[in-house]
């Protein structure tokens, strides 16, 4: 433990700690462009120069490691001048047109040179002018701008794991570039702009639209994966007008997806905003809510609640879920589901269905099994964390069951899938030993797997495997669930499952088909064609006219995400608080409360008035919902039916990962994605 | 001046074989086993005694370098690299020892490796010595055919490769860690210090470098003795030195001679005085482009070594004399230096990136005299906020000319300022003025 003294203070730091990171904890804040926590430490910025004693020349604190009696000077006439030297260098060939960047008002660059700058320039040539890069849909440059800090490259080599830029040319030439000049085609890009400390890099959407001090801020999570990432969402006046990420060491750190951050702009198309109703010539029309509750409780009266059937859907929050089950259960209907993508599996333990390592705990596996996922995009932030591990040198071995997808990090391919793993299961797959070997095994099942007839099978198989090789120790669990969607958690804990005698997704879509189901209540259920509805009267309550508004008889508008204050649980089974940053559309309403309206004017009124009565509710109805934002380990115990696991490709759940919901299906920053990165196997026009 | 059997490079001018046979007939590769078995420890103290300091410029003891090698490592490899990449403006020093005498380079690789306890040996030659890295290579592979280096190396049973590597031409490369950067690959950029190379070098593990003819001298002053070479010179800047001689002088030559012989001697005796007469000098750059240039009042009595030319505000550097006599534009001189130095900054840090390219624009100014008086205060300024805030020297090598020439030739910078105001004011003013 080094102990040294930064400007007459002595403090005693762990080793490795670097002299700038000793300079925080004290409190002393010292200016930097290149230095990023999470990134290696090039020292290229030379912002950060302290005086050290013995040292001739001052030194770059954020590379020099705190050592044992070292005498640390921050606050000095040398260092201001130094500073002062290196801010007018950055200054010189920095255009200085802050009225029209984007980045102004929140650029490191700007604030540290009202700190460090001179009041007037003393350059007198011309100015670099530097060819501006094209970067993609997402990422707009203005290269003149660019200081050279490399975090970006860093960026992209250590967190993303794409090579995709680098530097070109040397001395006053240096040019940060994309080695192809094409778009960079990785889940996290966006973090770029965040990264950047001036404003080379801004968001392309984003662009000439609004200044930070504009900005209503409001702390939230997002629901676009079902990792959970913290966001902030900024808003001026009715529109979200960006989404930032939150520090969160557990879940995001601070990167968030492209899909999280970019796809806002799906929020202000293809809204429902005010109830419809379906004419007797087959067309949607609008309707007072009073009109749509009368139609509903028309249709309803006489039906038996076997005959009727609820689907929560992916974007779904607990509470509504929660009201939708109960009211189901008050129309005494058992047919309750809300795995839209058909996956089957055992929902009866807790330690089924959620990622029980955790995101974080990651970073402690040593070996990885991934099993009919495409980790890269169906959690991007999980699979950071995979590579962040495998950066560290203590992840040995990846393997893959399924789809053999580029992972940003070497993987072992075992297979397509279901004969590899019953091999596993049966303990005769050479891969076994690796797992064994293991320290900490790490087994990741994604929906690809278990969104088959034999789902079932196929999570008990790997039950049988993690505890045959480790994983389930008392201080580890490595039988992890990697779910895609943001309200599945949610609504397994609330118990949104077939309840006794109850049918499942296909029942329900046969019960559709033959006439058996007369009534279908979606709950921003979008992921099932219409057709399978058969002739079913189809309830849909939702934010987007997506697939499940254009099949629907009676639409009841919704909020999206950012428009109500709702409870979701990440694929972790951590509990989180989502908050509302604008108003619900038009006559749009938070959607626990068009439930408990529209059970009282079924006669079957809920028993809570307020989202607080509500929330007291949920904790009755499952205590983990009490503990916000932490995690609960969920007991190992016995779950799963065993079975003959068939053979075949475990497929990949997300097809396009800009496109998984409403609202990134609407958005036009994804569908440009889609585009650049994705090129569309079917036509749009075909939907 | 340096008796002829003082001589450590006795075929520096190519007249005999460079080749094995020669080189064994000059007296290379005698008793090189004799001296490896004096083991690591007293081979490093050896040199350390010899007082020699490396010659690639900064004047660091050589001895005391290869003492900061890891004593015990954990049985992985450690290297010794030999920079090779001579770009120093005026420097040819290293070139005539690859050309003409590669088996001293190639017999110190091997009792340097030993001394520091390397499993190998890079030399990482400038790309542009196409036949001098012909004749290392050559040389290297008749040592490897001899049983001098490669397995059981000289009969010691220790095993030792040499490689030899062509760079790209990229001045920076001279930079130790920018050329093990080049080495493993990558973009040739000086990497932070600490941690330095002697602790992660090359591919991360324990590396001296070392320059060409560091090494190459090492075999000599095992062989006569460690006072011999140390006798030689003045205290502490003691030995024999290449000296590079080139510009303004009626021989310029690449020569031999004592550590701490006078300026004066070194150009008349050895390079037929400066042309014109001496008394036709008007500056004296001491040791490649890099250190600050003298006028001819400090060239009269200055002594040619590391401390002499420190007091006198300017540096051995390589020992490359650059001479110019009165026809010479030193303003122009210094600015077609600053724009090397632009040229060749990598680009990494900004002090470097930045100021260079602006000290340039201003000394092109200065050429003509199209500045104000103040300016040379500024640019003066400049080079001080470039000077010592950088990852590696580039940027004080870029600095030191041009305080050289505020320092001693303010008055002409401020005649030709004043001298253009003159005639731009007779001239039409434009709209810009």
């Amino acid at each position: 433990m080094p102990k040294l003294t930064i400007d007459g203070i002595e403090i005693e730091v762990a080793p490795g700690t670097s002299v700038l990171q000793a300079c925080e904890q004290l409190g002393i804040e010292v200016p930097r462009f290149c230095y990023h926590e999470r990134l290696s430490v090039p020292a290229n910025c030379r912002m950060c120069l302290v005086e050290i004693e013995r040292s001739p020349k001052p030194v770059a604190s954020c590379a020099m490691p705190a050592g044992e009696g070292m005498v640390v000077k921050t606050n000095t006439e040398t260092v201001h001048k130094a500073r002062k030297g290196v801010m007018e260098f950055l200054l010189v060939n920095h255009p200085l047109d802050c009225p029209i960047c984007d980045q102004g008002g929140e650029c490191d660059l700007q604030d540290q040179a009202v700190s460090y700058g001179y009041d007037r320039g003393r350059f007198a040539e011309n100015k670099r002018a530097v060819k501006d890069k094209d970067m993609g849909p997402l990422i707009k440059t203005f290269m003149t701008r660019c200081i050279h800090c490399t975090r970006c490259i860093r960026f992209m080599d250590e967190i993303a794991g794409v090579s995709a830029l680098g530097g070109l040319n040397r001395g006053e030439h240096l040019e940060i570039t994309p080695a192809l000049e094409a778009g960079i085609a990785s889940e996290l890009s966006g973090n770029l702009v965040d990264v950047c400390p001036v404003g080379a890099l801004t968001s392309k959407p984003y662009s000439f639209t609004a200044r930070p001090w504009e900005l209503r801020k409001t702390e939230t999570i997002d629901v676009l994966d079902a990792v959970g990432s913290n966001i902030r969402v900024d808003t001026r006046g009715p529109e979200v007008m960006r989404v930032q990420p939150r520090l969160h060491e557990d879940i995001n750190e601070e990167w968030i997806s492209d899909k999280t951050r970019y796809s806002h702009d799906g929020l202000k198309r293809q809204r429902l905003d005010r109830p419809y109703v379906r004419g007797a010539d087959g067309k949607l029309k609008p309707a007072s809510w009073a009109e749509a509750f009368a139609v509903i409780a028309q249709r309803l009266s006489g039906v038996a609640g076997t005959r009727m059937a609820a689907l929560a859907g992916d974007l779904a929050d607990v509470e509504s879920t929660l009201a939708l089950k109960q009211l189901m259960q008050a129309l005494g209907s058992p047919n309750l589901e809300c795995r839209q993508d058909g996956a089957r599996f055992d929902v009866s333990a807790r330690a089924g269905y959620v990622f029980n390592s955790t995101i974080a705990g990651i970073e402690q596996a040593d070996a990885v099994l991934i099993i009919g996922a495409n980790p890269r995009w169906d959690a991007p932030l999980v699979n950071a964390r995979i590579r962040k591990r495998y950066l560290t040198g203590g992840l040995k071995h990846v393997g893959v069951l399924g789809q053999n997808f580029d992972l940003t990090y070497p993987t072992t391919y075992l297979g397509e899938g279901g004969a590899e793993l019953a091999a596993l299961a049966a303990g005769t797959h050479p891969f076994l030993e690796v797992l064994k070997a293991a320290k900490n095994p790490l087994i990741i099942l994604g929906m690809g797997a278990l969104r088959r007839p034999d789902g079932a099978a196929v999570q008990a198989a790997v039950r049988t495997l993690a505890e045959a090789v480790g994983a389930i120790r008392e201080d580890w669990n490595g039988f992890n669930l990697l779910h895609t969607a943001a309200g599945r958690v949610g609504a397994l804990d609330v118990g949104f499952v077939p309840q006794a005698g109850g049918r499942d997704l296909a029942g329900i879509l046969a019960g559709c088909q033959s006439g058996e189901i007369e009534v279908v209540y979606l709950l921003g259920a979008d992921e099932i064609p219409g057709d399978k509805f058969g002739k079913a009267f189809v309830i849909y309550q939702g934010h987007h006219g997506d697939r499940g508004a254009h099949r629907a008889d009676v639409i009841l508008p919704g909020a999206a995400y950012t428009e109500k204050n709702a409870t979701y649980v990440n694929t972790e089974g951590r509990v989180q608080q989502a908050r509302m940053a604008v108003f619900p559309l038009g006559e749009a309403r938070e959607d626990w409360k068009i439930l408990r309206a529209l059970s009282a004017e079924l006669g079957k009124t809920l028993p809570y008035d307020t989202l607080s009565q509500l929330r007291q509710h949920l904790v009755s109805v499952n205590p983990v919902f009490g503990q916000i934002d932490t995690i609960v380990p969920a007991p190992w115990v016995a779950f799963g039916t065993a079975g003959e696991i068939g053979g075949g490709h475990f497929i990949s759940p997300i097809e396009n990962f800009y496109m998984t919901d409403p609202i990134s299906r609407a958005s036009v920053t994804m569908a440009k994605c889609t585009e650049a990165f994705l090129k569309p196997a079917v036509p749009a026009a075909a939907e | 001046m340096l008796r002829d059997e003082d001589r450590i490079f006795t075929n520096l001018y190519g007249f005999e074989s460079p080749f094995l046979e020669g080189a064994k007939a000059r007296g290379d590769w005698q008793g090189t086993k004799d001296i490896l078995d004096l083991g690591r420890d007293k081979i490093i103290e050896l040199v350390k005694e010899s007082g020699l300091r490396g010659r690639g410029g900064a004047g660091f003891s050589t001895g005391m370098k290869w003492s900061f090698m890891p004593k015990k490592t954990d049985g992985g490899p450690v290297y010794l690299v030999i920079n090779a990449d001579e770009g120093e403006p005026g420097t040819c020093k290293d070139r005539e020892i690859m050309r003409h005498d590669p088996h001293k380079l190639i017999e110190g690789c091997l009792i340097a490796g030993f001394a520091i306890g390397a499993t190998a040996c890079y030399i990482y030659i400038r790309g542009e010595f196409y036949s001098e890295g012909s004749n290392v290579q050559r040389a290297i592979d008749e040592a490897y055919a001899a049983g001098l280096i490669g397995k059981n190396a000289c009969g010691t049973g220790y095993d030792y490769d040499v490689y030899l590597h062509r760079g790209a031409g990229a001045y920076i490369c001279g930079e130790e860690t920018a050329l093990i950067e080049s080495l493993e690959g990558k973009k040739g950029q000086p990497r932070n210090k600490p941690p330095f190379p002697a602790m992660a070098g090359l591919y991360a593990r324990p590396t001296t470098v070392n320059n060409v003819e560091s090494i190459a001298v090492v075999p000599t002053i095992l062989r006569r003795g460690a006072s011999w070479f140390a006798n030689l010179g003045r205290p502490k800047n003691s030995g024999t030195k290449l000296f590079c001689i080139s510009g303004h002088v009626n021989k310029p030559c690449t020569v031999e001679e004592e550590m701490g012989i006078p300026l004066k001697e070194l150009l008349e005796k050895h390079c037929g005085g400066v042309r014109g007469g001496w008394d036709n000098l008007l500056a004296i750059i001491p040791g490649g482009s890099s250190v600050p240039v003298l006028p001819k009042e400090t060239c009269e009595t200055v002594l040619m070594d590391f401390d002499s030319l420190r007091e006198v505000r300017s540096g051995l550097g390589t020992a490359a004399v650059i001479v110019m006599d009165k026809s010479t534009d030193i303003v122009r001189a210094i600015a077609r230096l600053s724009k090397f130095y632009m040229h060749e900054s990598c680009g990494q840090c900004t002090p470097c990136r930045e100021g260079t390219g602006w000290m340039w624009r201003v000394m092109e100014r200065m050429v003509k005299g199209n500045a104000r008086v103040e300016e040379i205060d500024m640019l003066l300024d400049v080079t001080k906020q470039v000077e010592g805030h950088t990852i590696c020297a580039l940027g004080d090598a870029a600095a030191w000319p041009i305080q050289g020439l505020i320092r001693h030739f303010r008055p002409e910078m401020e005649r030709r300022i004043l001298e253009y105001r003159a005639t731009a004011d007779r001239g039409v003013r434009v709209a810009a003025e």
